[in-house]
């Protein structure tokens, strides 16, 4: 295994490619409609989504490679317990670790231990790549899907915070000046809706420029 | 291609390395996830009355300096024990000891005529010769538990400031407990009425202004967070509600 890595590059257009599609063309949310209910839940203010979009990144790439290294081993018949075993005791363990160097980060997290369980992104990766790729090319394609999930969660939250508390992080981006004027935050942006309108947006923006991803009929 | 004992194996295997694995870590890392819960909770009683330290490694020496004394008191109003300067002078326990959780469901126990006997935590501060109460509360959220702490001043009636929290409440909703806004609404309110009856705090859906709710008595609720805020109204009022003979015998 390790001489096939030598000959091809860490980074080959191949592996590059495991990285950059799932960020566009091949996006988990905008092009496969998956991971919507996490994107609604946590995307009401920027903090959470970062965190959010960090962990699963960490728990993917993690995961996707354990899943490859066991990828020849796993009895098929098991292999939906073995992906679950492998997500729950990771994402465990990212806790637990957070909970004792980064306190307050997992103050953050700890609502989202779950919902990253249950995130049909990385059972899906891990069925569809890790059980049937080398260690290397599922890190990547872990990361690259993560990443995926993570900037359109990111930008949903972003849009959310700053329409709905007029803040971004936490910190006061509209001027006082506006809501003297009369300015009144967006309510709805706070609500779960908000998220699918937003997530519909960008759905919109990304087949307005990439016409191949239109449907025919 | 696989047979059933290998399957059996297998996850027998799996089940027991992923026991030893995450057992360990939560061994290996329990007294570090102890020590900053701690800090959190110390971070929680100086916030509520304005005397968190700025840098996280001085909480320790801020909570030493600052919480003069730490008393116990009964459903009676008795003070069972006091902690002052590192000793006890009174009693055998500290109040940073107590677990407000379980104290809360011996209350309930006690209610329905169980024989236990809780027993509530007071903080005291002093901040430039002004002598403040800490009350730590607990109660139910949306989705999981909340809690906080209440500082008052000196007539135990004034509140100085607040700090909530909760373990899982819908960020931008119900959340915002957690955040300055909220929190600060309470400064300046009281618990007491003139005559010292007690009123409690209400979170008031809609807003104070559109209520038949006294201001001195009330804050808005959050938009959104209707149950969260029911919450805390709650909260306040069960818990604080306890300390209602104390300041009967050692107050008025």
């Amino acid at each position: 295994m390790a001489a096939d890595n030598m000959k091809e590059p860490l980074f080959s257009a191949k592996n590059r490619k495991l990285l950059s599609t799932p960020l566009g063309r091949e996006n988990p949310i905008t092009v496969q409609v998956l991971g919507i209910c996490s994107a609604l839940a946590v995307t009401a203010k920027l903090e959470p989504s970062v965190v959010m979009a960090l962990s699963v990144v960490a728990v993917m790439g993690i995961g996707n490679t354990v899943i490859s290294l066991l990828r020849n081993t796993v009895p098929p018949r098991i292999r939906i317990i073995v992906q679950l075993t492998v997500i729950a005791s990771l994402v465990i363990l990212v806790d637990q670790v957070l909970k004792a160097i980064a306190y307050d980060v997992s103050k953050q997290l700890s609502v989202f231990v779950g919902l990253i369980i249950t995130n049909c992104i990385i059972m899906g990766r891990f069925e569809a790549f890790g059980m049937s790729n080398k260690p290397w090319p599922s890190f990547l394609d872990g990361i690259g899907n993560a990443m995926g999930y993570g900037w359109i969660l990111i930008a949903v939250g972003f849009v959310r915070e700053l329409l709905g508390s007029g803040t971004l992080y936490g910190f006061q981006v509209i001027p006082q000046a506006f809501y003297d004027a009369g300015y009144v935050d967006n309510g709805m942006a706070i609500l779960p809706p908000m998220a699918l309108i937003i997530v519909g947006a960008i759905i919109w923006i990304q087949r307005y420029k990439d016409r191949e991803l239109i449907e025919e009929n | 291609m696989f047979s059933n004992k290998y399957i059996f194996t297998y996850a027998a295997v799996m089940v027991t390395v992923v026991a030893v694995i995450l057992s360990s870590a939560a061994t290996l890392l329990q007294p570090l996830q102890e020590k900053n819960e701690k800090i959190e909770k110390m971070s929680g009683i100086l916030a509520s009355a304005e005397l968190k330290p700025a840098e996280k490694s001085e909480m320790l020496k801020t909570y030493n300096e600052k919480i003069v004394e730490e008393w116990v008191i009964n459903t009676d109003g008795e003070i069972v024990s006091k902690y002052k300067d590192g000793e006890f002078v009174k009693g055998d326990f500290r109040a940073f000891d107590i677990k407000l959780e379980d104290e809360l469901h011996k209350l309930d126990q006690m209610e329905k005529g169980k024989d236990v006997e809780p027993h509530f935590p007071i903080y005291i501060a002093k901040n430039d010769g002004e002598r403040i109460f800490i009350i730590p509360v607990r109660g139910k959220g949306l989705w999981g538990p909340i809690w906080g702490n209440v500082a008052l001043k000196n007539d135990f009636r004034t509140i100085v400031g607040t700090t909530f929290g909760h373990k899982s409440e819908t960020p931008g909703l119900g959340a915002e407990i957690a955040n300055k806004p909220f929190q600060n609404q309470f400064i300046g309110k009281t618990i007491f009425n003139e005559d010292y009856e007690f009123t409690s705090i209400e979170v008031v859906k809609g807003g104070v202004e559109n209520s038949n709710v006294d201001p001195k008595h009330g804050v808005d609720a959050i938009s959104g967070g209707t149950i969260t805020s029911n919450g805390v109204s709650s909260m306040l009022k069960e818990v604080l509600s306890v300390y209602k003979p104390f300041v009967k015998k050692h107050i008025i």
